[in-house]
């Protein structure tokens, strides 16, 4: 078993050639995308360190992103489940409305830093596409993005956001027309134009530095959440943290402050979409998108299609660092079919305020089967990663009806 | 033939000429056919380069995506290649056979495993497009084990130490990439630039025998005459691709264009 070192962040736990765990991760890429990322690479440890720089992003989290997201507890759901104490840590309520707007807001300030002036980037549900447009529009950047021709038509209403902030959107049409070849196709886009243009991957994926870039602009999260768990409770008390898995983008953030505590103290699950479930279904480790992870593939290592009524979700691989998290148990891992997600979306809605996604929605459904078992003290965590107004049409088709 | 590939390219030279070299894909756009196409092409050839189709090809371009997209569509599997490379050296044996593709289909299959049926099967020399220095130099040594040659590559964007260090652990070939793209965009760079480049490896190990690859066709194949090699591979594949929208036969059309690249480099 991986062991995981203590006091040193998750993202920094690799080798000199980017394993994790003598396993995840590396830099499997073509010779031309080398020199480039090794540049990004020095220019990102250097900007990390650099208080001016983190002053720029904090000021662009609190002002830009408009500040801390909220945290409070589900009153109404705690008492109809009866067990848990159930927390929101709804990062939905950001200015960009998911997780990625931290993850976009730092790919343009690098980019901005970096010299270059187009920034380009994948996106499957739209709210890495979105966020990055309105970064670069801020920012006086050009903006690609890449999307698959079946997420353009079903996360319309982000798409609409993308070419309003004046980006462009390129659609894919190659492969399953979804987030793996959207992908694909950035990378390529960055190949072939990696002299001038920023590549700014959507998730925790791909070369060492991209996935980096990523788990530690999203770590604001549990920054956050650290503060308001001793506020509200004194301490850290006795928590479980539910968070949706398609890339893991935003677990590793919800996550990070809390690696180095005992896992009976703060355990961490994640939720997998069931037919896009690398992480809690056994596969075995492949190379996709530059890294080795944990990936669904076919016996002959063809990368395996997926299917999940969730663009964010439907992803063949998963980041490296949780290929590292299971391995090494600190993170156990779960998956919620499309039918479960959409019952708890339904039973959340009807009981709460807040308007999950499709993607958190899987999150909400492990919380929901885990709750009633556990007792009063015990508290759970889920982070409401992303707002519903973009499935808006396929919980209407789905479920006859959207909420107030 | 433990050095054909060295073979290969002084024969070229005795012929004042650069070593062509062919990309096509393996089962593009059936099994027997690609064998056909490679058949057919191999009298004017001096090394074959043979892709293994990989369902996300992040370096390639639409031309390879397509061929790679047919030879998937068809079923080929790695152990119908080894048994087709086999079948090639059978009848062309002293003709290099250098197989190219993406790290995840080896190491999905196992890199020891991988590279002892290569052997078997009279494979020359390997290109991995995505396992670069210093990341291959166990694969490397793993390949020069099996008297297989490990063809390094080198980008417009490599640095000289990097590149210095690249042609130190190389074998007998070396893979420059033109310019700045995935595989089969037209050329960005000026010939003299490509050219430049390439001298700058030249320099730094005169012996180490430097091909040109990426968006090389029939148009600009003759004002690179003065390298080591040249490899062109997304022409050729875009060539299958019109031959069977056209309901032509790609041998017949494959066959003409690989003359007229040799004709152009004589």
């Amino acid at each position: 078993m991986i062991k995981l070192k203590k006091k040193i962040p998750l993202i920094d736990q690799h080798d000199k050639f980017g394993f994790y765990g003598d396993k995840f991760g590396g830099n499997y890429c073509a010779e031309t995308m080398r020199k480039p990322i090794e540049d990004l690479s020095k220019l990102f440890e250097k900007l990390r360190k650099d208080r001016k720089f983190l002053k720029k992003r904090d000021h662009y989290f609190k002002h830009y992103l408009g500040g801390e997201t909220p945290f409070f507890k589900l009153e109404n759901l705690t008492r109809h489940l009866g067990g848990a104490q159930i927390w929101c840590k709804d990062v939905s309520a950001i200015n960009g409305d998911a997780h990625k707007a931290y993850h976009a807001t730092v790919n343009a300030l690098i980019c901005k830093e970096s010299g270059k002036r187009y920034i380009a980037g994948d996106t499957g549900a739209g709210m890495f596409g979105k966020n990055l447009a309105m970064a670069a529009k801020k920012m006086n950047l050009k903006c690609k993005i890449f999307m698959g021709t079946k997420d353009i038509s079903r996360q319309a209403p982000n798409v609409k956001f993308m070419r309003d902030a004046g980006a462009e959107v390129v659609p894919v049409d190659s492969g399953s027309k979804t987030l793996v070849d959207a992908v694909s196709e950035c990378m390529r886009h960055y190949v072939s134009n990696c002299d001038n243009t920023h590549l700014a991957v959507g998730s925790a994926i791909g070369c060492n530095i991209f996935l980096k870039i990523c788990a530690w602009s999203t770590s604001q999260i549990s920054r956050e959440l650290k503060k308001q768990l001793i506020k509200e409770f004194g301490e850290i008390p006795k928590l479980k943290l539910i968070n949706v898995i398609g890339g893991g983008s935003s677990a590793l953030g919800f996550w990070n402050e809390f690696i180095d505590h005992d896992k009976k103290h703060v355990e961490l699950i994640g939720v997998e979409a069931k037919y896009a479930a690398p992480l809690s279904t056994n596969a075995k480790v492949a190379i996709l998108h530059g890294a080795a992870q944990y990936c669904l593939t076919d016996k002959e290592g063809q990368i395996a299609e997926t299917h999940s009524l969730s663009a964010g979700l439907d992803y063949p691989g998963s980041s490296p660092l949780h290929g590292l998290l299971k391995d090494s148990g600190r993170a156990r891992y779960t998956n919620a079919s499309d039918k479960e997600a959409l019952a708890a979306f339904k039973l959340i809605t009807k009981l709460e305020d807040i308007r999950p996604s499709l993607e958190p929605a899987h999150a909400w459904s492990e919380c929901i089967r885990l709750a009633p078992k556990l007792k009063k003290s015990d508290v759970i965590v889920v982070n409401n990663c992303g707002k519903g107004y973009k499935d808006k049409k396929i919980y209407i088709e789905q479920l006859g009806y959207y909420p107030k | 033939m433990k050095n054909s590939i060295n073979n290969a390219f002084r024969v070229a030279k005795k012929e004042n000429r650069p070593a062509l070299i062919s990309y096509t894909v393996c089962g593009d756009n059936t099994k027997d056919k690609s064998l056909q196409i490679l058949n057919s092409i191999s009298g004017d050839l001096d090394i074959a380069e043979w892709g293994i189709p990989h369902n996300c090809p992040t370096a390639d371009g639409k031309d390879i995506q397509n061929s790679s997209y047919r030879a998937l569509q068809n079923g080929i599997r790695l152990n119908d290649i080894f048994k087709l490379v086999k079948r090639f050296k059978k009848t062309k044996p002293s003709k290099p056979m250098i197989l190219m593709g993406y790290y995840q289909m080896i190491f999905n299959y196992g890199d020891k495993k991988f590279i002892r049926k290569c052997k078997e099967a009279g494979v020359d020399g390997l290109i991995v497009v995505d396992l670069s220095f210093p990341d291959n130099k166990n694969f490397a040594k793993l390949c020069k084990k099996n008297s297989i040659c490990f063809v390094q590559l080198i980008a417009p964007t490599t640095t000289v130490k990097r590149m210095k260090e690249i042609i130190k652990s190389s074998h007998e070939m070396i893979y420059m990439i033109s310019s700045i793209s995935t595989t089969g965009s037209a050329l960005k760079y000026s010939i003299k630039r490509i050219i430049k480049n390439y001298n700058v490896i030249k320099k730094i190990k005169p012996s180490k025998n430097v091909v040109i690859g990426f968006g090389i066709t029939e148009k600009t194949i003759s004002d690179l005459r003065s390298a080591d090699g040249l490899v062109v591979g997304s022409a050729i594949c875009r060539e299958i691709t019109r031959s069977l929208k056209d309901r032509q036969n790609p041998v017949t059309n494959v066959s003409k264009l690989v003359r007229k690249l040799k004709n152009n480099i004589i």
